[in-house]
């Protein structure tokens, strides 16, 4: 009984996990395909739609215009949650539990409505489409994220330290760069670090609101309409592997801390 | 806000440059103001343009009758309820099993590098995720290639643009989320649960049925709102795998503002989508007590 169970387990697991990377595997497989048709007969492997890639200045541009939205709007998140929940965790604020519900109301509202909003009033306030406005919306949906997490993880043991900080005479802005900020770090590069992949991968928001300048996946989302095309492929994959590298970095370091 | 700040007590005691009552305001008020600016306002003016009318400006409730009167735009309704329940079911059927199998049956040791791997595709961009799925359910493509070369099927079956390739790339996605939240529930199950009801002489399936699955049902609960929620709104799976053969919400909305420029219906539709998703939260929220740890 115990064997068939052990059997049937790896079965269906193996049928997961078949699942799971069935799609990944066929875009990568076909991204380097010879032809134009990124169907079988495989007849790679070839580099070149990643040379077309490479050589495509609208990808590349919103490659840099995805890493630059990405990074600023997450700084921006973070920072912002980050002394959102120190207020909130330090100070008892009248109607606090209501303000830091607020906080974290964009959580429950899909992307395509947040999207919609900030359209409509960028429409009527006269704010011209771009990156910017791109950048606004992701800070809208990463803030409540940061905030949450670093909200969870501020204890009260981290009291203490900051106290006896200012006992010895650190001014407040001291306690938080010198104090709060290295004890909270882990939980501030994991807010980061997610706002990161968010903004990276996010879509409805920057199709929405910007208009030339774009960010990468609204680039790939424009190739889509030439149909099933090897260079899509290339610059899945492409993504993929910068996803990966990045996870595999935010386990390193996660598992490096928790061994310190 | 003086009056308000100066309740503002502050919990250490110690000098500062900033005075007591205004430095927690300080740190507060730029995200709440964020969140007012950018997330209540543009609220709010969605709420007012939904009112008013495509043409001229004049303040009208049509925008709202129309979702009930056009069978199509009532449609798209329909459909997104029945392809975002079906995803959710069968996500959650999936992943259980799953997520049990890395919990109890892979050794302690493997298990995050398990865990991980079952999750690798999940932080892939999703327009790229639900165009490989594309791939693999083309005319030609990959199944399509095994099917007919088989010999199962002499002709290729239609598999992508249909409601079938939708629910494939929405259970994608879902099984990995669903995966890793019910994982982790398991894991927080004290084993001394199972001991005891081995204890009493209960066998392994007992053990699971009057055990492990009623206590890992909140968090099953709260997986399936979760997969509800992001289903529901979500615009690129459907447009991509789908097609337009059949609408749902998401693409009715968009399809509002790309072809016609039509804000006030778009801002209508959005709000009524909003408001199923209050119901259903509503509905479930005696099953959705987050309980903190």
């Amino acid at each position: 009984m115990r064997k068939v169970v052990r059997i049937a387990s790896w079965l269906y697991a193996l049928a997961v996990y078949a699942f799971i990377f069935l799609p990944v595997v066929v875009l990568v497989l076909f991204s380097l395909q010879a032809t134009s048709f990124p169907i079988p007969p495989f007849t790679g492997p070839s580099l070149r739609w990643y040379d077309a890639v490479l050589s495509d200045t609208r990808l590349t541009s919103a490659l840099v215009n995805s890493l630059l939205v990405a990074s600023i709007s997450s700084l921006a998140a973070v920072t912002l949650g980050f002394l959102c929940a120190w207020g909130f965790a330090r100070f008892v604020l009248p109607g606090s539990g209501l303000l830091r519900g607020l906080i974290t109301l964009p959580l429950t509202v899909s992307y395509l409505i947040i999207g919609m909003g900030l359209l409509v009033l960028f429409n009527w306030a006269g704010v011209p489409k771009s990156l910017l406005a791109a950048g606004i919306g992701h800070v809208v949906i990463n803030l409540p994220l940061c905030f949450a997490i670093i909200y969870s993880q501020m204890g009260n043991h981290q009291i203490n330290i900051e106290r006896a900080a200012r006992d010895l005479g650190a001014p407040e802005w001291k306690v938080l760069l010198l104090i709060t900020v290295p004890v909270m770090a882990p939980a501030i590069f994991a807010g980061f670090f997610l706002s990161m992949t968010f903004s990276w991968d996010e879509f409805v928001i920057s199709f929405l609101l910007t208009r030339f300048g774009t960010t990468l996946p609204v680039e790939i989302w424009n190739l889509l309409r030439s149909g099933l095309n090897p260079k899509t492929n290339a610059v899945g994959s492409l993504v993929f592997a910068v996803s990966i590298v990045l996870v595999v970095l935010f386990e390193l370091t996660l598992l490096r801390r928790r061994k310190a | 806000m003086s009056s308000s700040a100066n309740k503002g007590r502050a919990l250490p005691r110690a000098g500062s440059a900033l005075p007591r009552a205004a430095l927690p305001w300080a740190l507060v008020t730029p995200a709440l103001g964020w969140t007012l600016l950018f997330f209540v306002l543009p609220f709010i003016a969605m709420g007012f343009s939904s009112l008013t009318a495509h043409e001229g400006g004049a303040f009208t409730a049509s925008n709202y009758s129309q979702f009930f009167t056009n069978p199509s735009y009532w449609q798209a309704m329909v459909n997104s309820l029945q392809v975002t329940a079906i995803v959710t079911v069968i996500s959650v059927l999936l992943a259980y099993p799953f997520a049990w199998i890395l919990a109890e049956q892979v050794p302690e040791r493997w298990q995050r590098l398990a865990l991980m791997l079952a999750v690798l595709p999940f932080w892939t961009s999703y327009v790229v995720r639900s165009y490989s799925w594309l791939l693999v359910l083309a005319q030609n493509g990959v199944v399509n290639r095994a099917l007919t070369s088989s010999g199962l099927f002499a002709e290729p079956v239609q598999l992508a643009n249909t409601r079938f390739a939708t629910v494939t790339g929405f259970v994608h996605f879902f099984v990995m989320l669903l995966t890793l939240t019910i994982f982790a529930n398991l894991k927080q199950l004290s084993p001394s649960y199972r001991k005891a009801a081995a204890d009493l002489g209960a066998g392994p399936v007992r053990t699971f049925l009057h055990v492990v699955l009623p206590l890992t049902l909140p968090g099953i609960m709260v997986g399936a709102f979760l997969t509800f929620v992001l289903c529901i709104g979500d615009y690129i799976t459907p447009q991509i795998l789908g097609g337009n053969n059949e609408l749902l919400m998401p693409q009715l909305v968009m399809m509002q503002i790309g072809r016609r420029g039509d804000f006030p219906l778009a801002s209508a539709l959005s709000i009524i989508l909003m408001a199923v998703v209050t119901i259903a939260y509503l509905a479930c929220a005696r099953w959705l007590k987050i309980e903190r740890a």
